[in-house]
């Protein structure tokens, strides 16, 4: 791609030329992510509707797969509503605030060996500085609706997210070790040859640990306290109406699909085939099931979005106690064990990882 | 005790099992109905939109006793009466309003002379607000309109009364 684009536009400066590559590549990864959110608000509805014993979205478009479609549509007309004693400009804002990291940070996420738009030395680190960046949008956004409910659901979203951001964080800090690499794509190397060399085995508990983080971090069922519709209506955003509204909506999915992708890449070997390392397929006609590529993150993600919409429609939602000694209580003590067992496991030399 | 509890807790065996049964319902058969194409059955007992009846010699059966507006929780119907030239009592104004009526079919059950009745017809709309008050031809021609399928279904019903 990258030598077409080059042979194309000679006559440029090579330097213009790597803009352009890196800007056409933003642009790819934007628009197909926003087609991701498009297709995940209708695979939502219809999974819940499935599990609900239900058929979901079915009028719009074959078999309904052109609701979201007609959803985005309507949010963009719909009038946008400022309230007369917010502030303006924190108004406005704010949605940006909240989905400007969750697009900036697919920057650094490796999709195959090959692309990737950024392949920067600390990425692990930008990833967790951007994923605790969307906080502020949330709070800001409850702050400057001057509505209580907002408020309410802001500070809830606020304490929520510094306690999960710890565990995150403790579980990175076990990848990390692992890895042996704060880069996304060294970390994916180190996890070739097979399911079994996978860092989910020896990071189980990290592994479980860094989802149900996740969860929380992109304030989703059943850890969505700063929307709980029952008590504070619709949280933080429950004065936004149009255009405003829809940026929620689709910063919340967006970061959904970026834990999704990150799990997968952290834990479940990114890009590698579930088929590496078996000889028998490597040698027969089946080879090309045990190459890595984009295919099998897809597959890993989308099995991670389903769990997120699976434990939607089975749990109900925690209560802020419960939310809270969770964290604190037990996700942080787990992951400070695992890091120490994982310490101990390095130096005796055993798990996959020991150099 | 708190040993189970713990390993419990640490297992997530209660949110496995949760799962489970989600997953079960997501490839249980679906019960979905698809409304305007496909209906369910009605009960002949269906209380829908409601409507006046008349005698088979095409007289209006409402006497004006107004036990309907009397009984009704409601209080959705209002009854004007006067003398008519043949010197019996009838009704001048018969409204109900079909927004603050509930359907519960008392005023059908104290109507001395089943005049007013409850069709079971209940895909029906209205566009402006003043349409929600249904004014005695409108219910009158609601009773004509569903005189055979109304007289049906209460010959139906009636063995259970
Ligand atoms: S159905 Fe009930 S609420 Fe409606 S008019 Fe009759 S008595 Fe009143
Ligand atoms: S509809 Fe029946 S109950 Fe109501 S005023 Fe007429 S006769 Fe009486």
């Amino acid at each position: 791609m990258k030598e077409l684009l080059t042979s194309f536009l000679s006559f440029l400066d090579p330097q213009w030329i790597n803009l352009i590559w890196s800007l056409s590549q933003i642009a790819i990864v934007t628009v197909c992510l926003i087609l991701t959110v498009v297709f995940l608000v209708y695979f939502e509805r219809k999974v819940i509707g499935y599990m609900h014993a239900r058929v979901g979205p079915n009028r719009v478009g074959p078999k309904g797969t052109l609701q979201s479609i007609a959803d985005t549509i309507k949010l963009l007309l719909k009038e946008v509503i400022i309230p007369d004693k917010a502030d303006r400009f924190f108004f406005l804002l704010s949605p940006l605030l909240l989905l400007i990291p969750a697009l900036a940070a697919w920057a650094v996420v490796p999709f195959s060996p090959e692309f990737i738009i950024a392949d920067i030395n600390a990425g692990l680190l930008y990833l967790l500085a951007l994923t605790s960046f969307g906080v502020y949008g949330v709070i800001l956004a409850g702050w400057a609706s001057n509505s209580k409910y907002a408020f309410l659901g802001s500070m809830r979203a606020a304490a929520q997210m510094v306690a999960y951001e710890i565990a995150m964080g403790f579980a990175l800090v076990g990848v990390l070790m692992a890895g042996g690499s704060l880069k996304l794509g060294e970390i994916v190397a180190a996890q070739s040859g097979g399911v079994l060399s996978w860092f989910w085995i020896p990071l189980f508990p990290l592994f479980i640990v860094y989802f149900i983080s996740g969860i929380a971090e992109t304030n989703r069922h059943p850890f969505d306290l700063a929307e709980g519709e029952a008590e504070i209506v619709a949280g933080f955003h429950v004065e936004y109406s149009g255009i405003g509204f829809a940026i929620f909506f689709l910063a919340e999915y967006i970061n959904m699909a970026l834990i999704s992708v990150l799990t997968s890449i952290l834990f479940l070997g990114g890009w590698e085939s579930f088929f590496a390392g078996i000889s028998f397929l490597e040698t027969s006609v089946f080879s090309f099931l045990t190459e890595p590529s984009l295919f099998w993150l897809l597959i890993k993600t989308l099995f991670f979005l389903f769990v997120f919409i699976w434990l939607r429609a089975s749990f109900p939602r925690y209560r802020y106690d419960q939310l809270m000694s969770l964290g604190w209580k037990v996700l942080i003590p787990i992951t400070i064990l695992w890091i120490g067992v994982e310490c101990v496991m390095y130096v005796m030399q055993i798990g996959p990882w020991s150099v | 005790m708190k040993i189970i509890q713990l390993i419990k807790k640490l297992t997530l065996i209660d949110f496995i099992k949760g799962f489970i049964v989600t997953l079960k319902a997501f490839f249980r058969r679906k019960v979905t109905v698809q409304y305007p194409e496909v209906k369910t059955p009605l009960s002949p007992r269906f209380r829908g939109k409601l409507a006046l009846m008349r005698y088979d010699n095409g007289e209006e059966r409402c006497i004006a006793c107004k036990l309907c507006s009397a009984v009704c929780p409601a209080q959705a119907i209002t009854i004007e009466s006067e003398e008519r030239s043949d010197g019996s009592r009838r009704t001048v104004k018969f409204d109900i309003d079909a927004f603050k009526c509930i359907y519960c079919g008392f005023c059908e059950e104290a109507c001395p002379v089943d005049s007013i009745v409850e069709t079971n017809i209940f895909e029906y709309h209205m566009t402006e607000n003043q349409q929600r008050i249904q004014t005695k031809e409108m219910l009158l021609a609601t009773g004509d309109q569903y005189r055979d399928q109304t007289i049906e279904n209460k010959k139906k019903d009636s063995r259970y009364r």
